[in-house]
């Protein structure tokens, strides 16, 4: 589904993925575990297409289409979706008007028509009971005033809506408490399906607790350095990841 | 002849033709040997350095309109709120529409500037308040004040609740090649009285309108007065808005200028304090583009304790548009305890696009909280890029990023069929559709 073959990215000429290789199937759950400044950030930006970030080398392909040459909105008709560590607020716009917009210019980008009113009111309903979010939350400004554990739930909400191929989980965990936590991720296993697949960004192992991998690659200085299964992420947790560095010298 | 020379000349045929008190006559005399000794305004002026009336100026305007015209409602309803019942009072080329509009006597006064002006019923408001905070060192202000005939006349009496909002409609038909139109407004709300008022001037082809409006606000003791100044001209059309508000004790008044268009648009907006615990408020959009050119230019005058004063203006300024933002904050000596806030935010879209910010604050208080920001920058690329990825693309991500950008504006408008009209035009504006109401 999602295959990237030896990317090299800089962002003002200081060179952040020396090389990654990566295949994700459908189906499949992956992690990708490392360090701060070891790159996590930096290739799931690159993969949505941030334009602040140089690709100097390498391909990416959504299924068998490449695709870093496409516009971040152009990647997101196609199926990518990236949940933000830092989502963004956007005062004077609701939540509901937000996803509305998006999945509109999702089906108007693939010759479709417009989502009927009822089935959009219908389907926001039932995606925002996954999310055990209450009906007041979405017709507040985007993510403004909104806690930690709220914007990352908005950012679950909206990945049901949009129903991605592929969905990138970029540090979810940060800032949420344990109930959140598992709200989150309940969402998140309840989306998956055969046909489409998750890779989950993290520094830290609790949220693997929750949504478990069936790979775990370690990320460390813009290189994927060591892959394993969901018992890597336990190794890491207990060792740190010193010992990977000291294995690999 | 130039155009300061023909309204000379224009001015004694003109007091001829009208038959008002004799006290007027003095007041307009006095207003048009101000105007004649100062002129109108020039870039050498602190107030008007960066806005040039010269190329207007070169029109040869006509002073009066030479016959009546009628406009089909059909044709202007969009202007209008037309989902809601309004009081109307419209005018076009300057002269009152009775068939458009909609006055009344019936527990308030929503009437003719011109009917006031002459008939001795209304000779004590008149007398009372007329002329009497309107500026008589400002040569434009002066300017109206000499031909000051028509307009609205509105006056609120103690303790009423206006149940509907009084809208005031200038239509320029164009039938004159270039037209220059000076409405007069008196506002009186009287004591706990309550008001909505929505001011729109509308030319409706592109022959050039010059409009040098005097607006005069009267808000009593505890009266809450909210005021709407549409602004979303053709681009031939020029207009020069001079409001005056005087505030009593704990009253409550609110500007919001929404200016979208027209060629050259300066807003004077002066609100006085004449009591303790009042509140004002001024708040402004303005959205332009091509060589469009609007001005701000505010003045609140802190003269009395304990008193609030909240000024928020946002402007997108897209190709070769200018903006200037002039917000002068005067807190005198005996004005203890008063709270001034102000805040200007620019986004410059257009790559030749000028935005002049002027925050201006004079404190002769030792005991007052005034604060200023003013912020001038570009569109936030990492929001930029969370919508994109969400899939909205370019165009519509930054119209969105725009819209919230001045939501903080438009959340305050207290009329609901204004807040969607204003919301349309923003979009409109902005060249996107939403799929929904913004």
């Amino acid at each position: 589904m999602l295959e990237i073959k030896n990317l090299h990215a800089s962002v003002e000429d200081k060179e952040i993925l020396k090389g990654i290789n990566l295949e994700i199937k459908a189906g499949e759950v992956h992690a990708i575990m490392g360090p701060n400044g070891a790159g996590k950030s930096t290739l799931s930006s690159i993969i949505a297409g941030n334009e602040n970030y140089e690709v100097s080398e390498g391909e990416i392909f959504l299924d068998g289409e490449e695709i870093s040459e496409l516009a971040p909105e152009e990647r997101a008709h196609k199926g990518i979706f990236l949940s933000f560590q830092y989502p963004v607020e956007i005062p004077g716009v609701s939540v509901t008007n937000f996803i509305k917009t998006a999945i509109n210019e999702k089906r108007k980008a693939n010759k479709q028509e417009e989502m009927p009113a009822n089935e959009m009111l219908k389907f926001i309903r039932e995606k925002s009971e996954l999310l055990e979010m209450d009906r007041k939350f979405l017709s507040r400004s985007l993510n403004e005033g909104f806690s930690g554990g709220e914007k990352k739930r908005n950012e679950i909400f909206q990945m049901a809506m949009l129903e991605p191929k592929i969905a990138i989980l970029d540090e979810t965990d940060s800032g949420l408490d344990i109930d959140a936590l598992r709200i989150v991720a309940n969402g998140v296993n309840k989306l998956k399906n055969e046909n489409n697949a998750v890779l989950v960004i993290t520094h830290y192992q609790r949220l693997l607790e929750y949504i478990v991998p069936d790979f775990v690659h370690v990320l460390m200085d813009g290189k994927i350095v060591k892959t394993g299964g969901a018992d890597l992420a336990l190794e890491l947790e207990e060792k740190g990841y010193d010992w990977i560095k000291n294995e690999l010298n | 002849m130039e155009l300061k020379d023909k309204l000379l000349a224009s001015f004694m045929a003109f007091e001829e033709k009208i038959d008002t008190h004799s006290e007027l006559h003095e007041v307009r005399s006095n207003a048009i040997k101000n105007f004649e000794y100062k002129g109108f305004p020039t870039k050498k002026e602190e107030a008007w350095k960066y806005t040039s009336l010269n190329a207007i100026l070169k029109n040869d305007f006509s002073v009066f309109p030479k016959k009546d015209n009628a406009i089909e409602f059909k044709d202007v309803k969009k202007y209008f709120l037309h989902e809601i019942d309004t009081f109307k009072l419209v005018f076009i080329d300057g002269i009152f529409s009775s068939f458009l509009s909609s006055t009344t006597h019936d527990g308030l006064d929503v009437c003719l500037m011109s009917s006031a002006l002459t008939k001795p019923k209304y000779k004590m408001v008149i007398d009372t308040y007329f002329n009497q905070i309107a500026s008589k060192e400002e040569s434009l202000t002066s300017l109206n004040t000499a031909f000051s005939l028509e307009g609205a006349y509105i006056n609120i009496p103690k303790s009423k609740v206006v149940d509907k909002p009084i809208e005031i409609i200038y239509f320029s038909t164009g039938t004159e090649a270039a037209l220059m139109v000076q409405p007069r407004n008196l506002i009186v709300v009287g004591e706990n009285a309550h008001v909505q008022i929505v001011e729109r001037h509308q030319s409706l082809n592109s022959n050039p309108v010059l409009t040098n409006s005097v607006t005069e606000i009267f808000a009593q003791k505890r009266a809450i007065v909210d005021y709407y100044k549409v602004q979303n001209d053709v681009q031939t059309a020029n207009l020069i808005d001079n409001t005056y508000i005087a505030q009593k004790q704990e009253s409550r008044a609110a500007v919001h200028t929404f200016s979208f268009g027209g060629n050259i648009t300066r807003n004077n907006l002066n609100f006085y304090h004449q009591g303790e615990r009042i509140d004002s408020t001024l708040k402004g959009i303005t959205i332009i583009g091509d060589k469009q050119h609007v001005d701000h230019y505010t003045l609140v005058q802190h003269a009395t304790p304990n008193c609030e004063s909240h000024q928020n203006y946002k402007t997108i300024l897209n190709d070769s548009s200018t903006g200037v933002f002039n917000g002068k904050i005067f807190v005198e000596k005996e004005a203890q305890k008063t709270d001034a806030f102000q805040q200007n935010n620019n986004i410059l879209i257009g790559d030749k696009a000028t935005i002049n910010a002027k925050p201006q604050l004079e404190i002769f208080a030792d005991d007052v909280k005034c604060s200023h920001g003013c912020t001038i920058g570009q569109l936030d690329e990492s929001a930029m890029f969370y919508m994109q990825q969400r899939g909205i693309p370019k165009k519509e991500a930054k119209a969105l990023l725009m819209y919230a950008f001045t939501s903080e504006v438009t959340n305050s408008v207290k009329i609901p069929e204004l807040k969607a009209k204003i919301a349309r035009i923003i979009a409109d504006k902005l060249g996107v559709n939403m799929g929904f109401d913004l």
